[in-house]
């Protein structure tokens, strides 16, 4: 027979001041199988649970209700003192009467008593048939997994490696860099942002606890926090990269050019390339969309009648590679690893303009974006660090700057603020004045958002330093009159319509999660917003956590952020990641859904709604095929207990027994 | 082009003419409007003082600003340039505008109140503070109105708050006051000779 324990707390007045204690405990008193009813002032006070201790130990009690606040609060207070008091701590229930009860029913306190009395017997209803339970513990493998290697993957990854984890680093493009190394300068202090990324990157290539895998991409995920496994896909270079000495005389040499997405369409590269002189690793791919050898190949593959003209068997690169590093028979590669923490910072793209018909739509020439400028500003771009109008060549000398492209726009689905564009736009506009003073700079804004440390100040920069005119409006069209474009907006704060004659018209284009990002967080079984930024599992809290447990999101893959906030977040990312790697033995909560064998139809439909992927099926030994339950994945959410059709899965600690009882003794 | 809009025009030689006189930078005006917020005359300018940084943030054509009644009005008070935030001596700049409008012969929009300011100054300078019965006078004089406001004159004088005669002695600094109106008369006259 149970002997239950009932702790009513008054929570101060919390409790006290709207319901009757002592007619509560009277009322406990009479519930079966309650042997001790007690009041403590301050339950999860320590004189409170030592209260709670003695009398289990003096009294024998075996199940203990604390009615009090919300098990939220202090559910793990009290399960740990029944543990310190030799009892198991799952045989505690708690009965909230504060915040379900007192806080909300102040100005009704008999109704409040009532209702206390009421829950307290739910609770001691419930609490007589909780079974003991254990929690259980797995393995952890002590690896990571960094997806993407823009500046906040590469962080988290130097980070990882430095606390002497191991660390795959999987980047899709043939280099790690991401986006901070197309940037020129970064703001507020216009330091040069390939120098301080660059030695990041050789950093991580040099790393002994860090695996560089470029030009990858994560094929599948299973597993669970401790213990993933992850497919990933490896994309043949069709070059090797133990042979290759990166002397660059195929990438030179190549006859095909093509549109580089590294300078974001303002240059060229070639077929077999690398994106950028500092590209870590240092050895090109070969681009099969457009090798000349490729389309020979697959020429000579169509059947006669449809295959067109002949193309030219290129093979130059092959033929002039000193080390014969072109390895035409290499192919995508799938590897397996296993790892007990992911990271996922798959960073940014920025907004397509062309839905913008009033800008043009993508079709005037002089148009461009903020990323544009930037590849034409920088010294090692495209232009050598000259900025040229892409039309005729020409040196700018009038600029206009359009704000909030893809951002602050309800229109084109883009309603949030991409937190760098005002200072990306007051950075550029004090580089074009470095570059040539006679540039005069326009900026049409809305708000000028400078929030991080010298940011403020910068902006006042551009504007007293640099002269560049803020407008405050948005530009409603551009077009074309004669070699210049016309820009018409409003200045609000005269009120009056404003026209620009320009020669350059910068659109500083918003951020959005980069291509494919929403498919990788299906993958690995975690959340995204409307936009396809990923989820935190809490914005203020747990910023770098995610609803599975063991996966982290870092940088702007989880929202618009700078240079700075990457990194804090990328660190963060590694640091939480370190607190899964450095132990043992992870332990899981034992409220986890259990399934009888013996009831299961095998419908599966628990499979289908479980979130978590915890439903597996299992074989028994006269073949029938059931479902069983991962405890490790099962985060003990109901969904499958309440989809079951025969009642054959339970929750344990909230058996569907319990529940009745509980719901027995509730007296209307 | 469409006809009303404004083509902006950053420190053209009249918006460099009043940093100069004024001494202020009007780029790093914020736009704030805490200027224009408290300006206790505000009610009657056609621009706020806000707009006319900002006008001149644009470099809108002069005959704008020397034409508004703002720079008039404005009773250099200094509320305005003891109130921003970016340190702006915003009465300084209507000061430099007036100066401006002065010296370009520029048409004021109210009539007469160039007069008004200059009798204003005389009586000043002479006397050490205002005499506003001399002043009244003297205006309606000048400016050939001689019945402007006289309707309310027997109520003001029954009431005692306008005496007729000039205080007599005359303020105890009517001396330094004309020293300081002749020494500022010279440092004007000097600085024009530096332009020309």
């Amino acid at each position: 027979m149970a002997r239950i324990g009932v702790f009513i707390c008054h929570c101060g007045s919390n409790i006290a001041g709207v319901v009757d204690i002592p007619k509560v405990m009277a009322a406990a008193k009479e519930l079966p199988l309650v042997t001790y009813v007690d009041d403590p002032m301050y339950t999860c006070s320590e004189t409170g649970q030592a209260a709670v201790r003695e009398a289990i130990v003096k009294h024998g009690l075996t199940r203990v209700v604390v009615s009090a606040c919300s098990p939220r609060m202090h559910e793990v207070t009290f399960r740990k003192a029944l543990a310190q008091a030799g009892l198991n701590p799952y045989l505690l229930e708690m009965a909230n009467i504060r915040e379900q009860c007192a806080w909300v029913h102040g100005d009704d306190k008999a109704a409040a008593t009532e209702k206390a009395i009421q829950l307290i017997a739910m609770a001691v209803a419930k609490v007589a048939r909780h079974e003991p339970l254990t929690p259980k513990s797995v393995g952890v493998t002590k690896r990571a997994l960094v997806i993407g290697g823009g500046i906040a993957g590469i962080q988290a990854a130097l980070d990882l490696g430095n606390a002497n984890i191991e660390v795959v680093l999987v980047e899709r493009e043939p280099t790690i860099g991401g986006r901070m190394a197309q940037l020129d300068k970064t703001f507020p202090t216009l330091d040069c942002s390939s120098c301080i990324l660059t030695p990041r990157m050789v950093e991580v290539s040099q790393h002994p606890k860090i695996r560089l895998l470029t030009y990858s991409e994560v094929k599948s995920v299973s597993g669970f926090v401790g213990n993933f496994e992850v497919e990933i896909l490896q994309r043949a270079r069709k070059v090797d990269m133990d042979k290759c000495t990166s002397c660059g005389i195929c990438w030179q040499k190549c006859p095909e050019k093509v549109s580089s997405e590294f300078d974001s369409g303002m240059g060229k590269r070639s077929a077999i390339y690398i994106p950028f002189a500092q590209a870590v690793p240092s050895k090109p791919v070969i681009d099969l969309t457009h090798c000349r050898y490729i389309k020979f190949q697959e020429w000579q593959a169509a059947p006669e009648a449809t295959r067109g003209k002949k193309p030219m068997e290129c093979r130059i690169c092959e033929r002039l590679c000193p080390p014969q590093a072109v390895d035409w028979g290499q192919q995508d590669q799938v590897l397996k690893e296993k790892f007990g923490a992911i990271i996922v910072a798959t960073g940014f793209q920025t907004f397509d303009y062309s839905v913008y018909g009033e800008y043009g739509g993508g079709k005037l020439p002089d148009v461009i974006t903020g990323l544009q400028l930037e590849r034409m500003l920088s010294a090692s771009g495209p232009t050598g660090g000259v900025v040229q109008r892409p039309s005729d060549g020409a040196h700018p000398k009038t600029v206009v700057f359009l704000s909030c492209v893809g951002s602050r726009d309800d229109k084109v689905g883009r309603p949030y603020c991409s937190n760098v564009c005002c200072m990306y736009m007051a950075k550029q506009s004090i580089l074009l004045k470095e570059h040539d003073p006679q540039v005069q700079s326009y900026v049409f804004y809305i708000d000028t958002r400078a929030t991080g440390k010298g940011y403020e100040e910068f902006s006042r920069r551009a504007q007293e330093e640099a002269g560049t005119v803020y407008l405050r409006g948005r530009v409603s069209k551009i077009y074309q009159e004669g070699k210049k474009l016309v820009v018409m907006g409003e200045d609000s704060l005269m009120g009056r319509p404003v026209e620009i004659a320009a020669d350059l018209v910068v659109l500083a284009t918003g951020v959005e999660p980069a291509a494919g990002a929403t498919e990788l967080a299906q993958k690995l079984n975690i959340g995204y917003d409307t936009y396809g930024f990923l989820m935190e599992a809490h914005p203020k809290l747990r910023p770098v956590e995610t609803q599975t447990d063991g996966i982290f999101v870092a940088g702007m893959a989880v929202g618009p952020k700078d240079v700075p906030a990457a990194v804090a977040h990328g660190s963060a990312a590694a640091v939480k990641a370190v607190g899964i790697l450095s132990q043992e033995k992870l332990t899981t909560d034992p409220g986890t859904a259990l399934v009888d064998a013996a009831k299961c139809v095998s419908c599966f439909l628990c499979e289908e709604v479980c979130p978590f992927n915890a439903v597996e099926r299992e074989t028994l030994r006269d073949k029938r095929v059931v479902a069983r339950i991962n405890e490790s994945l099962c985060k003990g959410c109901g969904l499958c207990v309440s989809c079951c059709r025969p009642g054959a899965i339970n929750l344990k600690g909230s058996t569907n027994q319990q529940l009745m009882a509980e719901l027995m003794a509730l007296k209307l | 082009m469409s006809v009303n809009a404004v083509v902006p025009a950053p420190g053209t030689p009249f918006v460099k003419r009043v940093e100069g006189l004024s001494g202020q930078k009007v780029l790093k005006c914020i736009q704030c409007g805490k200027c224009s917020a408290g300006c206790p005359a505000a009610f009657a300018m056609d621009f706020t003082p806000r707009q006319v940084m900002r006008a001149l943030q644009l470099g809108l054509p002069s005959d704008e600003l020397l034409g508004a009644s703002t720079i008039w009005v404005c009773l250099f008070c200094q509320t305005c340039s003891v109130r921003c935030p970016m340190e702006l001596d915003i009465a300084g700049v209507m000061e430099a505008l007036r100066l401006v409008a002065i010296e370009d012969k520029h048409p004021a929009a109210q009539k007469n109140i160039a007069l008004f300011h200059r009798l204003f100054l005389w009586g000043i300078a002479r006397t050490g503070r205002l005499h506003e019965f001399g002043l009244g006078g003297m205006f309606n004089v000048r400016s050939r109105q001689p019945f402007l406001n006289v309707s309310h004159l027997p109520k003001m004088l029954f009431s005692r708050r306008l005496p007729v005669l000039p205080p007599w002695p005359w303020s105890k600094g009517a001396g330094e006051v004309r020293r300081i109106f002749r020494r500022v008369q010279a440092a004007q006259k000097a600085s024009r000779g530096s332009h020309a």
